[in-house]
């Protein structure tokens, strides 16, 4: 209840009876919000002589920050690279059902596509919080097309381009705009790469490398003007050589500028990337760890024919290819499904492979004093978990925006 | 005094903890009619507190009607330091309670005037009508609160810099390291502790008697004559030597616990342990009241009886 010196009239909810992730570890402890952000109790109490309104009894669930997916191409039908006449209701309906997946926050992701999809589709995508609509929209991903032809995996090669004539203006003129863009990711390789990752990073867009024939030397040369992140590891990139690591020697190089820590992206479902892989790059570099679904339009649907693009693409269990080739094209899993295998697949703690869905990606964006963690004055955006990683309900500014209901739908 | 020996730290801990339980649901608590407990910080009350908490969650025993004051507070040590008494009390007692935080005081050791802030404490003591029940710890040096040695026992709420036993005993809680204990705290005074309630309680009374001959309501909160009690907890062979000191020397100001063989009603809860330096023939005495003394924790009371 507010009090004399109560700073907000705004109900103040107590959610007890649970464990919460903070400071690395889950903690016995209640979380506090009002009007949308995590509650600091203490202050309340000694400086606010302040109390709850409400509390509310969560059963001895674990409560996580929310997921943050910075790779996700559409789902549900809905491909982000496709530029339809109802491409707005598309993204609302996908950031509506992933939010039963626990992601709050998430970059629709656009794969090498030609300029005018671009100058369509990037207009319609806006940066907004999340809430009872769907998950929040931080900015859009765009993969391509500036990747290396050898390393183009599902993109459609008649689309690569490079910017070797104008540098940053035929980026610039291939995607129209770089107003609601969070992240663009590129080969280093190309010429003249270092003037564009420059550029893009100058305008606080983040800069990934991936779809790249890279060896270490120019992966470290990106590193220094600007790159801080790594599309999906190991997928899309050379391997990992022992005179020339590529791209993966990011993960342990001592050529990183400090105080900076390179990220990448892993797509554990179980079939990008071998488990053992999966290991490898964990211990590696275990703060570096960004799980991300890479999910397509065929996520949440039957199996079958779907688009990825200019691309049709066969779901077959939790495998895509290229329709007709072996080649893999994204994936149907979902961020729970993938935390889950993680966690499994590595044997890391329950923190550890929260924290890879949530702080880690909040930390790559440059926005964990707000998302991606439970401390004091953070978005509430979190989730509820049983304890063997499957959301039970999921928060957005502290409202309920998902809960699983008695018959597991 | 009673001196009620237990075997152990944890049967200490909840004979004080039932202790503390009995008062405040025999009191009655009720709106306008406060249960006013003076609380101690440090490692002693740990388990005790724990126990509280236990009877709370149980619906045994609610704290919606219980006002509390601690002891002290250090000077100069920001709130939300971990090691502030305020982070201690929240951490270990407050946030697991149903505590009102108007009800809740301690001594703010950033107050801009200390010593003002130190007076309105007191006069919040008074005019919550005292204290009930002060349960207190005491130092290796003998000290309750912040009284160091060399207090006199009749001081009141003030500023004290601590003695280097103190600081030593502290040095724990920051990690070992002496420069960065708090040097100064705002402590209650060893009079404030011994305040007796005869004395509130009969000008307590006459107000009452006047308002109702008169027909007005002064607003004085009435009460039963309710004696002040004090409990002090000591347990572990280190504060041996303090206890000896304190119950079986002369009222001294060198250790200032002593100035409680002058209260009326003092309890002095211990464990095996922190009877080491103690005559045989004291031990003896006391434990063989045990009998007497445990009538007051057994039965034990319950607000769900109510």
């Amino acid at each position: 209840m507010p009090s004399n010196k109560s700073v907000s009239d705004a109900p103040i909810v107590q959610f007890t009876n649970c464990r919460i992730l903070r400071d690395h570890w889950l903690q016995r402890e209640d979380l506090w919000v009002r009007e949308g952000k995590i509650l600091n109790p203490e202050k309340l109490f000694f400086d606010e002589k302040g109390s709850a309104d409400v509390q509310l009894d969560c059963k001895g669930s674990i409560i996580a920050p929310g997921f943050i997916d910075v790779q996700i191409n559409g789902g549900f039908g809905v491909d982000f690279s496709l530029a339809t006449d109802d491409f707005k209701s598309g993204i609302d309906l996908v950031s509506q059902k992933i939010l039963s997946h626990g992601v709050t926050s998430f970059c629709p992701t656009l794969v090498t596509s030609p300029p005018s999809v671009y100058h369509q589709v990037l207009p319609q995508i806006s940066v907004r919080n999340g809430g009872g609509h769907g998950a929040g929209i931080l900015g859009a991903h765009l993969e391509g097309p500036f990747i290396s032809r050898e390393k183009k995996g599902a993109h459609p090669e008649h689309c690569l381009r490079t910017f070797e004539a104008g540098a940053f203006q035929d980026l610039l003129n291939t995607y129209g705009s770089l107003d609601c863009v969070r992240i663009v990711t590129l080969a280093p390789e190309m010429k003249r790469s270092s003037e564009v990752i420059r550029e893009l990073t100058k305008r606080g867009v983040c800069v990934s490398l991936g779809h790249s024939v890279a060896n270490l030397s120019q992966a470290e040369e990106a590193v220094q003007h600007g790159a801080t992140f790594i599309t999906h590891l190991f997928n899309a990139m050379l391997p990992f050589h022992h005179r020339d690591p590529g791209i993966v020697g990011l993960l342990t190089s001592d050529k990183i500028p400090a105080g900076r820590r390179v990220f990448y992206g892993m797509i554990s479902d179980g079939i990008h990337t071998n488990p053992a892989a999966l290991r490898i790059a964990h211990r590696a570099h275990p703060k570096g760890l960004v799980l991300v679904t890479d999910a397509i339009a065929g996520m949440g649907l039957a199996p079958g024919r779907h688009t990825l693009g200019q691309q049709v693409v066969e779901i077959d269990g939790l495998n895509t290819y290229i329709a007709g080739t072996k080649t893999l094209s994204g994936s149907v899993a979902t961020m729970d499904t993938c935390v889950r295998h993680f966690q499994e697949a590595t044997g890391c703690s329950v923190e550890t492979a929260l924290e890879a869905a949530s702080l880690h990606p909040a930390q790559l964006l440059g926005i964990e004093h707000n998302k991606g963690t439970l401390n004091y004055d953070s978005d509430a955006d979190f989730l509820m978990l049983n304890d063997s990683l499957y959301v039970q309900a999921t928060y957005i500014a502290g409202q309920e925006v998902w809960r699983q209901d008695a018959s597991g739908m | 005094m009673r001196l009620v020996i237990l075997e152990d730290y944890d049967q200490a801990s909840e004979w004080a903890a039932k202790y503390i339980c009995n008062r405040i649901i025999q009191f009655k608590p009720s709106q306008g009619r406060y249960f006013t407990l003076g609380l101690p910080t440090g490692s002693t009350p740990l388990g005790c507190y724990k126990k509280l908490i236990e009877y709370h969650k149980n619906g045994d025993l609610s704290f919606k009607y219980v006002k509390t004051f601690n002891m002290d507070e250090y000077v100069g040590l920001p709130r939300n330091h971990p090691e502030s008494y305020h982070s201690y009390m929240w951490n270990n007692f407050f946030k697991h309670i149903d505590i009102d935080p108007n009800n809740a005081h301690i001594l703010d050791g950033n107050a801009p005037d200390l010593q003002a802030e130190c007076d309105a404490f007191e006069k919040k003591i008074e005019e919550a009508g005292g204290i009930d029940l002060f349960v207190g710890g005491i130092g290796p040096d003998g000290h309750i609160a912040f009284n160091e040695p060399g207090s006199s026992l009749s001081s009141r709420t003030r500023l004290k810099t601590l003695a280097m036993d103190t600081i030593l005993a502290n040095a724990k809680y920051f990690d070992g390291d002496l420069s960065k204990v708090p040097t100064m705290a705002l402590t209650v005074g060893v009079g404030t502790v011994m305040d007796a309630r005869e004395v509130r309680t009969h000008l307590v009374l006459v107000a009452c008697v006047f308002s109702r001959l008169v027909g007005i309501d002064t607003g004085i909160e009435s009460k039963e004559t309710f004696v002040l009690q004090v409990m002090i907890l000591i347990t572990g062979a280190h504060k041996a030597f303090a206890l000896y000191k304190a119950i079986e020397e002369g009222v001294n100001h060198m250790w200032t616990v002593s100035a409680f063989q002058q209260h009326p009603r003092t309890i002095f809860v211990c464990d095996e342990d922190a009877t080491l330096e103690l005559r045989v023939k004291t031990v003896k005495y006391f434990k063989g009241l045990m009998h007497v003394h445990n009538k007051l924790v057994d039965p034990l009371y319950s607000m769900k009886e109510n």
